[in-house]
Parts: structure tokens; sequence; C-alpha cells
């Protein structure tokens, strides 16, 4: 009697490993699902949220910012540092320094959306390394003035 | 805690599973006391990520606590997110869009799903069966896809906003959403094939691990390791939060508290979610996505309570005000951290290779344990 149970056993086990392997194997003349990473990229979605950046107003072409600091104001982990002046013969503050420490930064995109005048966005770059700390203080101006 | 120089008899040894195990999922160790291959005492040794975040909830205002929900449960961070977000609407007295609730629920009840997905692969990768969690991740692939087109970010969301949340929900997302649920459904049946039936898997798992109703009261255990047990307790369905009251959705339950138990429920409540979405894709109504919110929100003198069901179980934040907008005192009770509660008694007395099976049944999540 034990025996037949044995040999139950073995039956019913090697039929399910079986059915496993169909699986597997008809998973081997299935197309592809992954990507060689580095060298073939898959697109990143618009609405990705990277970390911020300054966007230029598509009419004036100049930054929309007014230096009211509600973004700064609004980060959980304070790492927006805005400063501006006000020039001689000019209504508003003009922007003189926009920093972001994205060490600390945590994506909530509270800021992108308290900014009144939409002049901060989402940037599109998601694989950013670095080896030191300093390397992600961003200066977003001098950013916004390399994109031109 | 034991010493290792307390060791009386020879044959007797410590064994540090963890920090850095793999099975271990993050940085919880577990320092077992071994006879051989038997374990006489296993001790869970926590707190290599902590974090603090009660204490730092109290140190800046309600609404920038948001992006730090989501650090905890990282593998199921939206229901965080929600419990965090109603939590603050209840005390405030804030109303929420039903169109916001309806987005809250299909996109809390993706992430269960992708949440699930990921413990199954892992699990069965610590029984040592590789091939799973590549077919789990292919559709895993497929929620973080989906919502990261909507939320923006793929793991760590800060989607929920107090009042509503940060994005509507366009037709492609309904679509996508239609597609996969119809995809996955075909999924299960792959899984039923290549693990759910396969012997060497059912004989891994049956009879491990036996936690009875009585041990999960006892310890304050829920989500699908209460239901497992066959506790009928599901926060959604007991004390419906959001839109969940409307929707049809049963709650599977388990009949021995055993880790095959465990495993069933949890597959079969990736079908139950997928009926929830799939009901809430239909009657998504029209409407605003975020609610008009004071712009700076006063939490009330007095306390206030909000649970939700997280991937794990029952996750209850529980909130002190003292009339500013700064929190007095945030309490977050976790369901993994109860979960794990249990091991010490549960495996004792057990082979070290059925520990992994018991333990990964759990489906701890340690920086949630930690926080």
């Amino acid at each position: 009697m034990k025996n037949s149970g044995y040999f139950r056993e073995l039956y019913v086990g090697g039929k399910s490993l079986i059915i496993g392997l169909g699986v597997t194997l008809k998973a081997f003349v299935q197309p592809i699902v992954t990507v060689q990473y580095p060298r073939e990229k898959l697109e990143i979605t618009p609405n990705y949220r990277g970390h911020i950046e300054l966007v230029r107003d598509p009419e004036t072409g100049e930054c929309p910012c007014i230096v009211c600091g509600m973004c700064a104001r609004a980060c959980p982990s304070d790492c927006i540092t805005v400063a501006g002046e006000k020039k001689e013969g000019e209504k508003k503050k003009t922007l003189t320094k926009f920093q972001l420490d994205f060490t600390k930064c945590s994506l909530c995109g509270t800021c992108v959306e308290t900014c009144p005048k939409g002049a901060i966005n989402y940037s599109q770059d998601y694989n950013i390394a670095g080896f030191t700390r300093e390397e992600f203080h961003y200066d977003l101006i001098k950013r916004l003035e390399e994109k031109g | 805690m034991p010493e290792l120089t307390k060791i009386s008899q020879p044959h007797r040894f410590f064994l540090n599973m963890g920090p850095q195990h793999p099975s271990t999922h993050g940085v919880l160790r577990v320092l077992l006391e071994m006879d051989g291959e038997y374990i006489i005492e296993p001790q869970p040794v926590l707190g290599y990520g902590h974090r603090m975040q009660e204490k730092l909830a109290e140190c800046r205002t309600c609404t920038a606590f948001m992006p730090n929900t989501a650090r905890m449960d990282y593998a199921a961070a939206l229901p965080y997110n929600h419990g965090y977000a109603a939590l603050i609407e209840r005390m405030a007295g804030i109303e929420v869009p039903p169109r916001a609730e309806y987005i809250r629920v299909i996109t809390s009840e993706l992430n269960r799903i992708a949440s699930h997905l990921l413990w199954f692969g892992a699990l069965l990768l610590d029984l040592g069966a590789f091939t799973p969690i590549l077919y789990s991740f292919d559709d895993r692939e497929q929620i973080l896809d989906i919502l990261e087109d909507i939320t923006g970010s793929r793991l760590t969301y800060c989607y929920f906003r107090v009042g509503g949340v940060s994005k509507d929900i366009d037709d492609k997302f309904v679509e996508r959403t239609r597609a996969f649920i119809k995809r996955l459904r075909q999924r299960f049946d792959i899984f039923e094939k290549l693990v759910t039936g396969n012997v060497i898997f059912i004989n891994r798992v049956k009879g491990v691990g036996i936690i009875d109703a009585d041990m999960c009261r006892r310890y304050g255990a829920t989500g699908p390791v209460a239901r497992g047990s066959g506790i009928p307790y599901d926060v959604r369905k007991n004390q419906p939060y959001s839109v969940y009251s409307e929707f049809d959705f049963d709650i599977p339950v388990g009949e021995n508290g055993d880790s095959l138990d465990r495993y069933m429920v949890r597959m079969r409540e990736m079908e139950q979610s997928l009926r929830i979405i799939e009901q809430a894709l239909d009657k998504l109504p029209e409407g605003p996505y975020r609610g008009k919110i004071p712009k700076k929100i006063k939490l009330p003198a007095g306390d206030c309570c909000f649970s939700v069901e997280a991937a794990r179980g029952e996750l209850t934040y529980y909130l002190v005000g003292d009339g500013s907008d700064v929190p007095y005192r945030l309490k977050i009770r976790v369901p993994s951290y109860s979960n794990l509660s249990v091991l010490p008694e549960l495996c004792r007395g057990m082979l070290l290779s059925d520990l992994v099976a018991a333990m990964g049944s759990l489906d701890l999540v340690i920086p949630e344990i930690d926080r």
C-alpha cells in the first residue's frame, strides 16, 4: 500500500513539473519583453516627474519667475533657495539665484503646484549619477541658459 | 537578547539571518538560536532602517508629510498616501470630490496588485524557484508603467493630495488599465500552472507556519495573514472608507492558516482587486479631481484616527492636533510590525528552511516596521 502512494505521488509530481515546464517553454518562443538597457532605451512618459527645472514663457522667451518664494516655502525638505533683486527702472524683481539641492528632494511636486506663474516644471532626467554631494546642487538658472 | 558566551550545550549555536540576507527583504535581522537544523529561539532584531518618520511628522506642516508616507511601505505606497490624505481630510473637515475618490480606489488597488506580484515573485525566490519572479515582474512592470504615466513616479508615489489627487486620469489610463485587467486574468492561469499546481511548492508551504485565529488576535495580525487563518477581517469591508462600500467584492479567507493558505488568499485577493478596478472604471464619475482646500490647513485641537487596508494589513494613522497646522503627534500603526511579532512563537522548533517559507508568507516590508 505504501508503495502505491509513492508511485502516485511520483506521477502527480512529475505531471505538475511537466505542466510547469510547458509554461516556460511557451515563454521561450514568445517575443522578448526586456530591453538591453544602456544600449536600448525605453521611452520615458512625458508625465515623468524628475527634478524640477525653470521654464521659459513661450511668448516672451523669458522665465516668468517673480521671486515670490512660494516654492521654497512649500517644499517639505527645504531644498529650494530663491533670491532676486529689484533692478532700477523695472517693476518686477529679477531672479538672481535658484538653487535646488536634489539630495534632499523627495519629488513630491508641491513646488510645481504652488508656483503662481508656472515657472517651474519637471525635467525628464532619470539616469542621474554623481560622485560628490555638490554635483546634485543644481543651479537652475544656469541650466536654463545652457538649454538655450 | 541571548549572549553568545552563554551557550552551555556545545551543539547549540547562534545564527544571524540578516541584516543583509536575500530572504529578509530589507534590513531585518533575525537572531536564531539553533540546534543543528532546528530553530530553538528566533528573535527579530529591528531598527536598522529607522528614520523617525513619526517625529518628522511633528516638525512640518501636515501637508508636507505626504511624501514621507510613501517611504514607509515602498512596495504599496498608494494606500499609505490614501490613509494620510484621508486622515487630514477627516480632521480638517475637507470634502473630496467623488471622481478623486474613484481615482484613489483604482490606483490603490493597482498598487495592491503590484505589491502582491512582488511578494509572489519574492516568496518563490526565497524558496529557490527563480523563474516565477520573471513572470510576475513582467506584469508588475505593466502596472508601474500605467501608474508612472499619471503619478509621475514608479515606486514611492506622492500622488494623493489633501482634497483629491495631483493629476487627473485620462482615457489612455482607462484604456491601458482595462487592457491590463484582461491580460492579468490570463496570466493567473500561468501562475496556477507554474506555481500553485507545482508539487514541490505545495510540499514546501503546506502545513508550514500554522497561525490559528486565536494567535492572530493575540498578536494583532491583520491583512492576508489574518485572512489566511480564517478571520474575514478587511478594513475595506468592515469599516468601508472612501467609496469601497459601492463595490461588490469578496474577502478570500483560508482555513488552516498555513503558508499555503496565506499564499492562496493573496492570489485570490488580486482577482478581487481586479473586480474592484473594473467596477470603479465603469462607474467613474465626471467632475473635478481636486476639491477646494484652504491655503493653510488648520488642524483642530483634538485627535483623529483613520484606518485603511494596505497591501499587508490594517494601517492606522492616529493624529493629535493642537490647533496649528503642524501635528502635535502622529502615530502610525503598521501591519507588518504586528505580523512580524508572530514570528518567535510561529517558528520555534521549525527547520531553518521552513522559516524562510513561513517568513516569506508573512510578506514583511522592513522599512515599514522600522519607519
